[in-house]
């Protein structure tokens, strides 16, 4: 039970940042320390990639997404952090104080500070204000990438990729390891986002069908996606064949607690407003990892998490 | 007519699960008629009252006299009567009529007057003073309005839902993909041919919504109206914003449309639209990017602010329009035979009003109805922002939607419900889950595991068994 309860630090997420600093602030000697989870398990959203692109800098071999967090996970366990599940987090107070909810309880937790890392979210085909009928089978990466890694469920078949930046390629690996056939990869801009242009023929022969300088018009489907309209800057639009619009990145900070709180929000990032040492409008909080836009690896935010562990660690110590 | 076996015998069949439909069978039930509601889809609120603007509406701006008239402030009255014991909930925030610029100011007396005649006693001028203190966050070039302090926001969806559940725990019936498909009358009795099986029933009510007119055609074979589709698109801004906005705003209505209102629900949102287009499709209910941002643009200058909110979510409904403006309310009393067509925008209100109406015209036949003299109550589904939720009760089971805070306990009960949820769309209206700003970032996958085999068309395309995870 926790209603109640006062820590030195309270870390809101237990993502690759959060555990980061957590294990961090352990290994300084800050002890009293409590990492919450609204997911039934830590690790957070790199749980939901199943290639191998991870750990490279922090456990010095290639991990999957989901053997990454694993090991987060066996990290924090072996310094000893207290990490709660499915501990929902629904007011950021003055004073360090929270209001939580769980299924066993719901009330207040205290922090001398409080580290927010509730990191980020792809924007979804409503906020993009897509035209078309909304069918099954229009999602973002990680709703894709959930079903197949985390539920063992098969989305679709024949996904068509919207966007090029780092994750949209995660969403084509994991299309591919899935052995489906991505009927195109669309981006808006005349350029990929993430690879140069010099692949741009690469991709197109050997991967999947690109189309560059181009929009998604419209999207058709009564039940489930059937088809997309995409126009390109000449405006030649093209159908294109699928069973499912995958929405990727354009991430926006998961920063909704702090708009809603009495903590500044950074209106140009998404972010909260933080000062060069990560800490918010009340010097109670602070802010890491992806939450603070743009978009980081795992392993850069597990970098994060550390350097801003011992930050805490030292503002507690010398006040 | 295919022979098939019969469903069920009732005296009164009621046609369609929409707001009306849910409305009437409740009142016939509780009136204490064998009651049986048809629905095309494998959902209740899949047409029409899919998407509205959630509002209770006092009628003020009704057109007076008129069968509309009544059965909207009868409804809002029976709404109140009735809300406690359904659990219902309701935010008393009031709207306001506001003109933006000169020549709607010039407008706001008729809108006064016109409430006035329509009993609504307690609305008045507010100079743009005094509306600036009422919604301080409201683009500065307002000019006056009009205050409606009765208008209240409620569950478009939990409301109606109870309705109808209401009606199944005291022995109406409900039957699901039942398409109406013909129907013969022997001069006592209808046999109507659905696509789930036939049923038989001394009266019909067609409440078909957007398919009125072909239900009509179909079995009546006579029908005096054509419903002509009305689109109307909305765009949902983020709860944050929900500060921004006391009440509903409304704009000083034109001769076709009640134009654009920017209005916040109960779910905690602050919402634009909807837009008025006339289209042929009944189903299509897609939206239009450029329309949307014209909507967006359209609320930003109402509410500056809304320029630094995030977008949740951008739907589209479809209002049951005619070729009139009026409803299309009739009685071809030689074939028992009751007609509520082309309910538009007030039909969430009209709702209960439209069930007492026809209460009303059974008491005038020789039917022995005898009412239930202590009805089961049910419970709606909590989701209103600031009453209790789910997540307030211990035991919840485990938290699926983090945007909306949907509970696994709570999609378990709509699953198991009695008129349970058989499509991704039915569970959204049921529970609130993916409709938040992530729209299924996190809670997709878990919903495709917990809704396997529950969906004709599901999440998932199947198992992904033999898909090898190297």
């Amino acid at each position: 039970m926790l209603n109640g309860n006062s820590y030195d630090v309270i870390i809101v997420g237990a993502g690759p940042t959060g555990l980061s600093a957590a294990v961090s602030l352990k290994k300084i000697g800050i002890i009293n320390i409590l990492v919450v989870e609204r997911e039934s398990i830590g690790g957070g959203t790199v749980r939901h990639c199943g290639h191998r692109s991870f750990g490279l800098f922090d456990f010095w071999r290639l991990l999957t997404g989901a053997n990454y967090a694993k090991k987060l996970r066996e990290d924090a366990e072996k310094y000893n952090v207290n990490v709660q599940t499915k501990v929902t987090v629904t007011e950021y107070m003055p004073n360090g104080v929270l209001s939580f909810v769980s299924p066993e309880e719901a009330g207040t937790i205290t922090g001398k500070r409080v580290l927010i890392t509730t990191g980020l979210r792809e924007t979804p085909r409503s906020a993009r204000l897509t035209s078309g009928q909304r069918p099954l089978g229009v999602m973002t990466t990680a709703a894709f990438q959930s079903m197949l890694y985390l539920e063992d469920k098969l989305p679709c078949r024949r996904p068509v990729i919207i966007g090029s930046e780092i994750v949209s390629f995660s969403a084509l690996m994991t299309a591919k390891h899935f052995k489906m056939k991505p009927a195109a990869m669309v981006e808006k801009n005349s350029n990929m986002t993430f690879l140069p242009w010099m692949f741009n023929k690469i991709i197109s022969l050997f991967v999947v069908p690109l189309y560059l300088g181009s929009k998604v018009i419209d999207i058709i489907g009564e039940q489930r996606v059937e088809a997309i309209v995409i126009e390109d800057t000449k405006g030649i639009q093209t159908k294109v064949l699928c069973d499912a619009v995958v929405f990727t990145g354009e991430f926006v900070s998961n920063s909704t607690l702090v708009r809603t709180s009495h903590l500044e929000i950074n209106h140009t990032t998404t972010s909260p407003q933080i000062d060069k040492n990560g800490r918010c409008s009340d010097p109670n909080y602070y802010a890491a990892g992806n939450v603070l836009m743009p978009f980081k690896t795992g392993g850069k935010c597990w970098r994060l998490g550390r350097k801003i562990g011992k930050v805490i660690a030292n503002d507690l110590n010398f006040s | 007519m295919k022979e098939t076996k019969i469903l069920t015998h009732v005296e009164i069949l009621v046609i369609g699960g929409g707001v009306v439909g849910c409305a009437v069978a409740r009142q016939m039930v509780l009136d204490g008629a064998k009651v049986a509601l048809v629905e095309k889809s494998s959902d209740i609120l899949a047409g029409a009252s899919k998407g509205n603007s959630a509002i209770l509406h006092t009628g003020f701006d009704a057109p007076n006299g008129t069968l509309e008239q009544s059965c909207v402030q009868n409804g809002y009255a029976e709404y109140l009567k009735i809300r406690e014991k359904l659990n219902l909930p309701i935010e008393k925030i009031g709207a306001n009529v506001v003109a933006w610029n000169y020549d709607q100011e010039a407008k706001l007396e008729n809108v006064l007057e016109k409430g006035l005649k329509n009993g609504v006693s307690d609305i008045k001028l507010l100079s743009k003073k005094e509306i600036q203190q009422a919604e301080p966050h409201l683009a500065n070039h307002l000019k006056a309005a009009v205050s409606v302090p009765g208008e209240y926001i409620i569950d478009p969806w939990s409301s109606p839902y109870a309705y109808l559940l209401q009606a199944v725990e005291n022995g109406g019936e409900v039957f699901c993909d039942a398409e109406v498909l013909s129907g013969e009358f022997d001069g006592d009795n209808w046999l109507v041919e659905t696509a789930a099986g036939n049923i038989s029933a001394k009266y019909v009510i067609n409440c078909a919504g957007l398919y009125g007119d072909i239900v009509n055609t179909r079995v009546l074979k006579e029908c005096d109206f054509s419903i002509r589709p009305r689109k109307g698109q909305f765009i949902v801004f983020d709860k944050s914003a929900r500060d921004l906005l006391n009440g509903v705003i409304l704009p000083v209505p034109t001769e076709r449309t009640k134009g654009i209102v920017l209005f916040p629900t109960i779910f905690g949102n602050i919402v634009v639209g909807p837009t008025a287009e006339e289209q042929e499709s009944r189903s299509d209910s897609g939206v239009v990017e450029e329309t949307l941002k014209q909507l967006k643009t359209q609320a930003i200058e109402m509410l500056p602010q809304l320029e630094k909110t995030q977008i949740t979510a951008t739907f589209a409904g479809i209002r049951p329009a005619t070729e009139e403006k009026y409803y299309r309310v009739s009685q071809n009393e030689d074939k028992n035979w009751i007609t509520l067509g082309g309910i538009r925008s007030t039909g969430l209100t009209s709702a209960l009003g439209l069930g007492l109406h026809v209460s009303n015209i059974f008491a005038g036949k020789e039917t022995c109805f005898k009412r239930i003299e202590d009805p089961i109550s049910v419970n709606a589904p909590r989701l209103a922002e600031k009453f209790p939720r789910d997540f307030n009760t211990k035991g919840y089971g485990e938290m699926i939607c983090h945007c909306e805070l949907v509970t696994k306990r709570e999609i378990v009960d709509a699953l198991n419900s009695k008129i349970p949820a058989k499509s991704l769309s039915g569970l959204k209206r049921r529970t609130r889950a993916t409709m938040g700003r992530c729209q299924g970032f996190y809670c997709s996958g878990k919903l495709a595991k917990l809704t396997e085999a529950q969906f004709k068309n599901s999440l998932s395309i199947n198992d992904k068994k033999g898909v090898s995870n190297a």
